[in-house]
């Protein structure tokens, strides 16, 4: 098999606009302009492509220029998906290019629902996390077509060690970034982002006991600054996600350790590792910028786009690890072989 | 006595009946405290709506008047009423979009009325309602949209009506199964007329979450005014 360094390069400027398009989607709900148009797939009556930039002013600019980068996100997906058919020879590489491909389009009637119904918190959390899908799934595609997949990129022949330790922190570290950001957009679409106005207490409490008291204090404090009042769910939900920034940050600190711990290994993923480190810091201070700004639209949906970036850091990490120290298979021991021998004969 | 005479007699005190027939509830809502200072509304995501405002144009959240009575105040006749029915007006009632602002900025309605939303202004709205008991719309209101009617069936607390393209557009409405509600103006004061004898509960509402809405109980009898004045307390000034 040979590389296709355009195709390559053409996967990665789909994830660029991915990466555009979650942004431009964090600023919709950050400046509550959702439903700024209230029609779809038209656009006050209009076809979309058709509506007059002049118009795109308000919250009509960021719904309406969500819509116009979704559509441009869709377009260079078809093309992808219609060029990995037309020159893949992997069938699972090709297969995966219309999934992506499908998930973009029910990413983009799922934004449609969103609006014709309202914003229902389901769709919308729904939405927000199959747009993190869909990233990851070009990643992979980025990562599948890309010289170093290939085995052509010159690096260092990879040394193995005990790589076990940091396939497993990596893997944890993934699996743990997707569920914070799948609270993250429960957090934001059941607007319970700044149930807690401090930070990094909450509530003025390290661990908060969720007391009546605590509900009417907090409530107090909202009262007083004209924000709605909170339920203790909303309160609940704004910790999880708290708590869940401090699994994450324990799960990359140890990937990173690890990695940085185990001589011999992969300088390109050492680096990389680092980079997972300090994109972790940024977040870590644009999610302290978000309560301490009051929600900031900027900060926040920075705060939402860095989140994407660290899951696709970390998944891009964890396929590098993989690639380059797959797990050594198990070797099959003899009592499981007898095991195996008397079921097929139990079955014959 | 002669039975002419008393049906003449009968007639007289029906009509005298009728024309004093219920009271009235009037009050002020005074305002203590230190109130908010006037701000701005940035208007610059829009140029049309910034051009329109050769002023500062200014929030209307929290309006103390200058004889310290609060404007905007919607207030009802919570409960007592029974089950008295009223009949519901056939004249529509008004929301303009005018200087990418809603006039008026806290209303009442009749259940079953209909409300004729107006867009005069050269830019497109969208109207959103946040009802919560009727159902919520959300309507594209282009500037060659000048008129849409809306009818909110069901008697609501008061929730808000928003325009997402503009986010400082927001107006508050109650809808009501009686037509016993008015809105605080410039002095403050407000009246609920004809309001049959009896004993209710009156409730003054503001946007402001600082100021929680409040209640009075009010006895009315046949002819004459009962008074029921509110006291919003702000902020201690500094």
């Amino acid at each position: 098999m040979i590389q296709n360094r355009a195709l390559h390069r053409f996967a990665a400027l789909t994830g660029a606009a991915t990466i555009l398009l979650i942004f431009v989607g964090g600023l919709v709900t950050s400046t509550g302009s959702g439903l700024a148009v209230p029609d779809w797939p038209t656009t006050y009556g209009r076809f979309m492509f058709a509506f007059p930039l002049s118009d795109m002013v308000g919250g009509i600019f960021y719904e309406h220029g969500h819509r116009l980068v979704a559509s441009l996100v869709g377009l260079l997906t078809l093309t992808l998906a219609v060029w990995l058919w037309r020159t893949e020879q992997r069938r699972w590489v090709r297969r995966l290019g219309w999934v992506a491909l499908a998930v973009v389009i029910g990413q983009g009637l799922l934004g449609g629902i969103t609006v014709l119904y309202l914003l229902p918190t389901p769709i919308s959390v729904f939405h927000a996390t199959l747009a993190q899908t869909f990233f990851l799934m070009v990643i992979l595609l980025v990562y599948a077509t890309s010289g170093e997949f290939f085995g052509a990129t010159g690096e260092p022949a990879p040394t193995f060690g005990d790589s076990q330790g940091i396939r497993r922190w990596i893997t944890v570290s993934v699996g743990l970034i997707y569920v914070q950001l799948v609270l993250g957009a429960i957090m934001r679409h059941t607007g319970s982002g700044l149930a807690f106005l401090d930070f990094p207490l909450s509530g003025g409490y390290l661990v908060p006991t969720f007391e009546a008291s605590l509900l009417e204090a907090v409530n107090g404090q909202r009262m007083a600054l004209e924000l709605s009042v909170v339920t203790q769910g909303q309160l609940l939900i704004n910790f999880a996600h708290r708590l869940g920034a401090l699994a994450v940050s324990v799960a990359v600190v140890g990937t990173v350790t690890k990695t940085w711990r185990l001589a011999g290994f992969h300088p390109g993923l050492k680096r990389q590792s680092a980079a997972l480190l300090a994109v972790l810091v940024l977040q870590i201070a644009l999610g302290a910028g978000t309560v301490l700004s009051g929600r900031q639209a900027l900060v926040t949906s920075g705060h939402v786009v860095t989140g994407a970036v660290l899951l696709g850091l970390g998944f891009l990490y964890a396929l590098r690890v993989y690639h380059f120290y797959p797990p050594k298979p198990e070797p099959v021991s003899r009592p499981a072989l007898g095991r195996l021998r008397a079921g097929l004969d139990g079955n014959l | 006595m002669n039975t002419r005479y008393l049906r003449i007699l009968t007639l007289v005190a029906l009509g005298g009946h009728m024309l004093y027939a219920g009271g009235t509830i009037k009050g002020t809502v005074s305002f203590e405290g230190s109130g908010p200072k006037p701000r701005a509304i940035k208007m610059g995501a829009d140029p049309v709506c910034a051009a329109q405002h050769k002023e500062p144009a200014y929030s209307e959240a929290v309006i103390i008047n200058e004889n310290s009575t609060l404007r905007n105040v919607l207030v009802s006749i919570e409960s007592g009423l029974g089950e008295n029915s009223f009949a519901v007006p056939e004249e529509p009632v008004t929301l303009d979009q005018k200087g990418c602002r809603y006039e008026p900025h806290v209303w009442g309605v009749r259940a079953g009325q209909t409300v004729e939303i107006l867009n005069s202004d050269p830019t497109l709205h969208n109207i959103h309602s946040l009802s919560k008991v009727n159902p919520q719309f959300n309507s594209a209101m282009p500037k060659i949209v000048k008129k849409k009617t809306q009818i909110f069936k069901k008697a609501e607390d008061v929730f808000k009506i928003k325009c997402d393209v503009h986010p400082w557009m927001g107006t508050y409405v109650g809808v009501f199964d009686h037509p016993f509600f008015a809105v605080t103006d410039d002095t403050g004061g407000f009246v609920l007329a004809d309001v049959p004898a009896g004993t209710y509960t009156v409730r003054a509402w503001h946007e402001s979450k600082r100021l929680p809405a409040q209640t009075l109980t009010v006895t009315v009898k046949d002819g004459e005014t009962a008074m029921a004045d509110f006291t919003f307390m702000g902020p201690k000034p500094k």
